[in-house]
């Protein structure tokens, strides 16, 4: 057992005020640092600016980014000056100072993370709240933006996608091409097992479920090529199940769109007929029959 | 055991580690281990490689080709033998000739806009010998698809009442079968994975396992090479 120490051997009382001291640096970083993360590191966030779902999640990655700062660097300055100034001296053999009860820290502390999380859940919120910020939002979305919308379907099968337009008669492609600065309303659903639409340029994400119609929306910006990707695994090709996507002008769009009609008039009388025909007219679901199809 | 021998063993442990884990991934993605057809190439007048390609599609790949026999499989003909081997060396920026003869009957799309011929020469395929724009889904069988190239074709089956259906291959071309013939290109090099969408694993669950999920089967990939 170590000997109790002696008055003699007690360091002096330490009449320093750490807790200012710490404060003040804590303080002095945070001021520097959080402009100067959220103004060079938020920028270079993921997904870009693609569309407004895309610049609505910059942001809120960077306002989360901001938030975080303040308290990373408090947890920084207090780690350090920790280190620098309760460091037992070389070759001590005294306890240090015990730790006390100080219920003024403990509720700044519920208070100060209370608010954080508050503020955190109510921006999150609110945000949601303004469009889905891209994901999907299942067959009935809570948060719809205003206006017309072009509706796109997007069917995922191992291992492609593929995309129907209910406003050009229902045709499917193989190419997703949509209007800039148009307002989208995407329709993800599944022939088969779940798949995950990530367009990632646009920040949009929505699971495919077979049976289910899963809607998300995307207000589209400029012309630009963009990313699709499975983000479910979903098999042996799951690797491979990516293509690109393109927003192009209006003018583009109304040529694509004619062209692909042209294309598609080979088989739209095969997918007209009904499906007890083997055919897929414009549905919001399709459940084709595995059980027959198979073998 | 002194603390630094503790953490040169930890390094070494974690290098072999990575070694390890490097040739397994190495190994995948280099696909060692699947056999690999390389057709041979003549030169057309124009300078271009060209390529001919013969493929056999059976319900039932057979005890002779493969330890799975009742796998359906794509097959490929190499020096007049009937091979199970889906992968494919080719060379870029070539002209590929394929002639698909399918002995599997129909079983139908779960898609049907797959029913129409895109990617290759023409937009259409030649199915015993009449050019074909759409294939009726129903009477599809299963499909040749490279997405990458956008080379997509649903190939029609045999007849539910043929009269001499085969049984397992290589099947003999006595044996009723659907002759399915198109050209496309291949472009830059590149590691293009093929695929047949029909979900034709009869006795998996929607018929989506066994030969569907393996290598060798009903996928594979088209090495081009430059």
């Amino acid at each position: 057992m170590a000997a109790e120490p002696t008055a003699a051997s007690r360091p002096p009382a330490d009449s320093t005020n750490h807790g200012f001291r710490v404060v003040v640096a804590w303080i002095a970083l945070s001021v520097v640092a959080t402009p100067l993360v959220a103004i060079l590191v938020g920028r270079l966030f993921p997904p870009g600016n693609g569309s407004a779902q895309g610049t609505e999640q910059v942001l809120d990655n960077t306002v989360l980014l901001s938030v975080i700062t303040p308290v990373v660097c408090l947890l920084a300055v207090f780690f350090v000056y920790g280190l620098r100034s309760f460091h037992a001296a070389p070759g001590a053999v005294v306890d240090g100072p015990p730790l006390r009860n100080d219920s003024r820290i403990q509720i700044l502390w519920i208070v100060g993370t209370g608010v954080i999380v508050l503020f955190l859940a109510g921006f999150g919120t609110f945000e949601l709240l303004q469009n889905g910020a891209g994901g999907g939002q299942g067959p009935n979305p809570i948060a719809v933006p205003g206006g017309s919308k072009l509706q796109v379907q997007v069917i995922g099968q191992q291992w492609q996608f593929t995309y129907r337009y209910p406003s050009l008669g229902g045709l499917e492609s193989n190419q997703l091409v949509l209007p800039e600065n148009t307002d989208v309303e995407l329709h993800v659903t599944s022939l088969d097992v779940i798949h995950s639409f990530w367009a990632y340029e646009l920040g949009v994400k929505a699971d495919a479920n077979p049976g289910s119609d899963n809607v998300a929306f995307v207000e589209t910006k400029g012309p630009e090529t963009f990313h699709v990707r499975c983000a479910e695994l979903c098999g042996l090709w799951h690797g491979y199940m990516y293509n690109n996507g393109r927003v192009v002008s209006s003018a583009q769009f109304q040529s694509w769109a004619s062209q692909q009609k042209k294309l598609y008039a080979a088989i739209a009388p095969f997918m007209n007929k009904s499906p007890a025909d083997g055919g897929a007219p414009y549905s919001k679901t399709y459940l084709p029959l595995p059980s027959e199809r198979a073998g | 055991m002194r603390p630094g021998v503790k953490l040169l063993l930890v390094a070494a442990a974690l290098t072999a580690a990575g070694v390890v884990i490097g040739f397994y991934v190495s190994n995948l993605t280099s696909l060692a281990g699947s056999p690999t057809y390389t057709p041979p190439v003549a030169n057309a007048s124009s300078g271009h490689p060209v390529v001919n390609l013969q493929i056999e599609t059976v319900a039932a790949v057979g005890p002779k080709l493969s330890p799975n026999p009742d796998w359906v499989s794509y097959l490929i003909k190499n020096n007049g033998q009937w091979q199970r081997k889906t992968v494919w060396d080719l060379p870029a920026n070539a002209t590929v000739h394929v002639t698909i003869y399918n002995f599997d009957g129909a079983s139908g799309l779960r898609n049907p806009y797959l029913a129409r011929p895109q990617g290759m020469v023409g937009n259409q395929i030649l199915v015993d010998g009449k050019p074909t724009q759409a294939v009726d889904p129903n009477e599809a069988s299963h499909t040749f698809a490279v997405p990458a190239l956008g080379l997509i074709l649903a190939i029609p089956g045999v007849a539910d009442d043929a009269k001499d259906p085969c049984g397992y291959a290589p099947c003999p071309m006595s044996n009723d079968h659907r002759t399915i013939q198109f050209t496309f290109h291949t472009t830059t090099p590149g590691h293009y994975r093929w695929q047949c969408f029909v979900p034709c694993a009869a006795g998996w669950i929607d018929g989506f396992g066994g030969p569907m999920q393996t290598i060798g089967y009903m996928d594979g990939f088209l090495n081009v090479k430059a």
